[in-house]
Formats: structure tokens, sequence, C-alpha cells
């Protein structure tokens, strides 16, 4: 195990990074992804709320590693026959788009259900005084719904991350797929995805600590 | 009263909830400074209508006019014609994110009413003429009922409205608290602001109503002073709804 971290502990750290990169690119994109179709979803415009429901139930009815599959393999296929002959995506686009794409669907609902939890008779209040529904969403119903989301959103991010391990299929270079790497390469697997798999406890566990530091702050002084 | 300004004209409105039509026919005049206090049985349609006027519910048909603003005019920015219409709620509605004074001073802000400065020294003025000023930095979560009903009063003033609609201003709160929140709402019956007030409080309408207004079933029943509506209705549903609640 002592010589598996000597050889290869670099390259798990390195490919943790990827891990990380991915996970934090794909979560930015899903916040706004999130938002976008989670206000589409409280809309009282009937062609919004289609869209909005159509989106999350398309891709929440598609696991990972097809959607990641899809955008892979699939597209380019699919713009090849279209004539784009060069259009080509590397494993990191094609991760961040499924895997933004899939958490924004779950963030969509998440972000939702926060409006949705803030006493209808906010939204009433701050329109009675004239103002729009855009600011009354940013300024007053917004702000409260955060609040409620936070714990939700934070388990969001753990499963996020974790699915990152999915877009091995495509050749990512990220923390598991160096683990069939070096366990390949070392015949020893018993080590090798015991060392991966603390590598991912020890991330998550640190990032669970921060955001419950960042949600007690938030709670301050309500 | 014919020479005074009218502010609110209210033409054959109706309003349904799907199959459920709550306001059937109701036409209305309310003239600058006037205090006019819809009484009548739950579900009534009292609430519906006040919520119309503001747009908080779109009417189904009819038209409604505040100041300049046709309300029901698909093409009027209801966003300004709000500006000049105050709302206070049965539950306060207070934004729990925001301080008192954060309370009143977002919307004028906001609309550019003022600069941050004025409506600081504004809602001050406000919160002391409510009482409260020495809770301008208190959240929402720590004030009484009574409490946060005189804050969304002074919200409601914070925008300079011509007029102020309120929906059962005192039904949420504790008996012993109904007391200060009327008393601000006479100062203002007092000061000429022009009222619209859902209430079941018998004595507020009999002492500060320039006009009480009886709903039932959708329909204005019956409509006069204080005087002609308490003391000596003519309605069979007045009288019954009367007898109830005094």
């Amino acid at each position: 195990m002592i010589k598996i971290i000597q050889d290869y502990g670099l390259m798990i750290l390195q490919s943790l990074g990827q891990t990380l990169l991915l996970c934090l690119l794909s979560l930015c994109f899903a916040m706004v992804i999130g938002l976008i179709f989670a206000l589409l979803n409280v809309s009282r415009n009937r062609v919004s709320n289609f869209i909005g429901t159509v989106y999350v139930d398309a891709v929440r009815g598609v696991p990972l590693i097809v959607l990641a599959y899809f955008i892979y393999f699939g597209l380019p296929a699919g713009m090849k026959a279209l004539g784009a002959v060069d259009f080509r995506l590397t494993a990191l686009q094609a991760g961040t788009a499924a895997l933004s794409m899939n958490c924004g669907a779950y963030m969509a609902e998440i972000i939702r259900a926060g409006i949705q939890s803030v006493d209808k008779g906010q939204m009433e209040a701050a329109r009675s005084l004239g103002l729009t529904y855009g600011k009354s969403m940013r300024l007053v119903v917004l702000p409260q719904a955060i609040k409620t989301m936070i714990p939700s959103i934070i388990n969001q991010f753990i499963i996020t991350l974790k699915d990152t391990s999915i877009l091995s299929v495509i050749g990512f270079p990220e923390l598991t797929n160096m683990g069939k790497n070096i366990s390949g390469n070392t015949f020893k697997s018993l080590e090798t995805w015991a060392i991966i798999g603390i590598v991912y406890m020890i991330v998550i566990i640190s990032l669970s600590k921060v955001a419950k530091k960042i949600e007690r702050r938030l709670n301050v002084g309500r | 009263m014919e020479d005074r300004k009218r502010i609110v004209h209210v033409k054959n409105l109706k309003k349904s909830f799907g199959s459920l039509e709550v306001l059937k026919d109701i036409n209305l005049d309310v003239n600058e400074g006037e205090v006019v206090v819809l009484l009548g049985p739950s579900g009534s349609g009292k609430s519906t209508f006040l919520r119309c006027i503001n747009q908080l519910e779109i009417a189904t048909a009819g038209h409604i006019k505040v100041g300049e603003f046709v309300i029901t005019d698909k093409k009027t920015d209801i966003n300004k014609a709000r500006e000049e219409i105050g709302m206070v709620f049965q539950h306060f509605n207070l934004f729990s994110n925001k301080t008192v004074i954060e309370n009143i001073t977002l919307a004028p802000v906001e609309l550019k009413k003022m600069t941050k400065e004025e409506a600081h020294e504004k809602a001050i003025a406000l919160l002391r003429r409510v009482g409260l000023e020495d809770k301008a930095n208190a959240y929402p979560s720590q004030l009484s009922g009574g409490q946060k009903q005189r804050v969304a009063i002074a919200r409601a003033l914070a925008m300079e409205p011509d007029l102020i609609l309120f929906d059962e201003p005192t039904s949420a709160l504790d008996p012993e608290m109904v007391g200060e929140v009327l008393d601000v709402m006479k100062e203002l019956a007092k000061g000429g602001m022009t009222m619209i007030v859902v209430t079941h409080e018998i004595g507020f309408a009999r002492e500060v109503a320039d006009r009480i207004i009886f709903m039932d079933g959708g329909l204005i029943v019956e409509q006069g002073t204080p005087d002609e509506i308490i003391n000596n209705p003519k309605e069979k549903r007045t009288i019954d709804f009367l007898n109830k609640v005094l």
C-alpha cells in the first residue's frame, strides 16, 4: 500500500484535481441551469411551466452514464451526419455538459421546492408595493428560499462530486479512472481501491464540514 | 361629497375562480379621504374584491380605475399603479429576511422614489408615528403581532400611496393587540388617508367609517353611513349578520 502511494501519489493527486475541476465546473453550470428551470417551473406562465417540467423529467429520466455516452459519442456522430465533420468534444467538455445537465435538473427541483416553501404572502406584499416580479423574487423570495435550500444543495454537491466517477467511462482522467489504471498496473485491487475510496471520503467529509459552517453562519441573526 | 376627487371607481366587477363565482357584480366609488369599511360574512367576497383593486387577483370582467390608472386595462403598468395603492395584510407579510427599517425602505429605494438617506429618515419618522422607533433594527420574528402590523402599515405609508387597502388587519392578532393597530388606523383616517378596510371590528367601523358596505354572496347588499347600516339596517341579510356579530 505504501508502495502504491509512493509510486502513484502524485498522479492520484493530479486526478483528484481533475475530479474537483469537473465537479466545480459542473456545479457552477448546474446552479445556473437549476435556477433558470426552477424559475420557469414556478412562474405563472404555462409554456414556461411546461418547458421546466419537460427538462427536469427528461434529464432525471436518463441515467448519467447514458447521458454521458450520448453527449460524448452520440452528438459528434449526429453532427457528422449533419455535415460538421470536425465537431469533437473533449472528455472534459462532454463530462461537464453531462454532469451539469444532470445536476442542474436536481438543482432545479431543490430550488423550486425552496421557492415554494416561502410563504406566498411575501411575494404578494412585495408586489403590492409596486416591485416587479423579478425584483420581488430576487430581493425577498430567493434570499429566504436559499436558507431552506442549503442542506439539500450541499447534499447535491456531494452526490455530484461522487458522480464524477461515472465519467471515467468516457475516459476522463479523474480519480476513479486513475484507480483503474493503478490496479491494472499493479494488480493490487484491494489496496488501490481502498486508497481511492479514502481520498473521496476525505474530500467529501471536509467539504461537508465547511458547508456546515457556512450554513450556521447564514442562520445567525434569525 | 361631490366636490371631492374620486379615487376608486369600480364598475360591474366580476371575479370567478374556476366555476366558482366569487364576485357577481360590484359597483363602487370611493372619494379622496373617505374611509370605506367592507363588512360581511366569510366567503362573501370582501377580500377578493379588495385584492382585485390592486390586481393581486385579476378581475374576470368589469372595470376598475384607481386614480389615473385603469387597473383592468392590460396595457396599464400595474407596478406603477401599485405604487399608489398600499396594502396591509391579515398576516402582516413582513419580509422576514429584512429588518424593520429595511422592510420600510426597500420599495421606496428600489423604485427610486427616494434616496437611501431620505427613505431612512422617512422610515424613522413613520416608525415614530406608529410608536416603534426603538424596533428599527429588529427582525420581524422578534416582534409581537400588533407590532408587526404597525410596521406593515408604516411600510405601506412609506410609498406615500393615495389609497390603502386593509385586508382584515386585526383578524390574526391576539385580542389585547387589536387596539394598538386600530389606533394607528384611526389616526390615519383622521389625517385624511383614503382607506378601504375589510374588518370584523364593528366598533371600528362605527367610529371611523364614512361609509359601510355590507357584502354577501359576491354582491353589495346594502351601503350607507355607520348609523344607517349598524343601527338601522334595512336588508334582512344585514340584520341577520349584525345580530350574529354584535
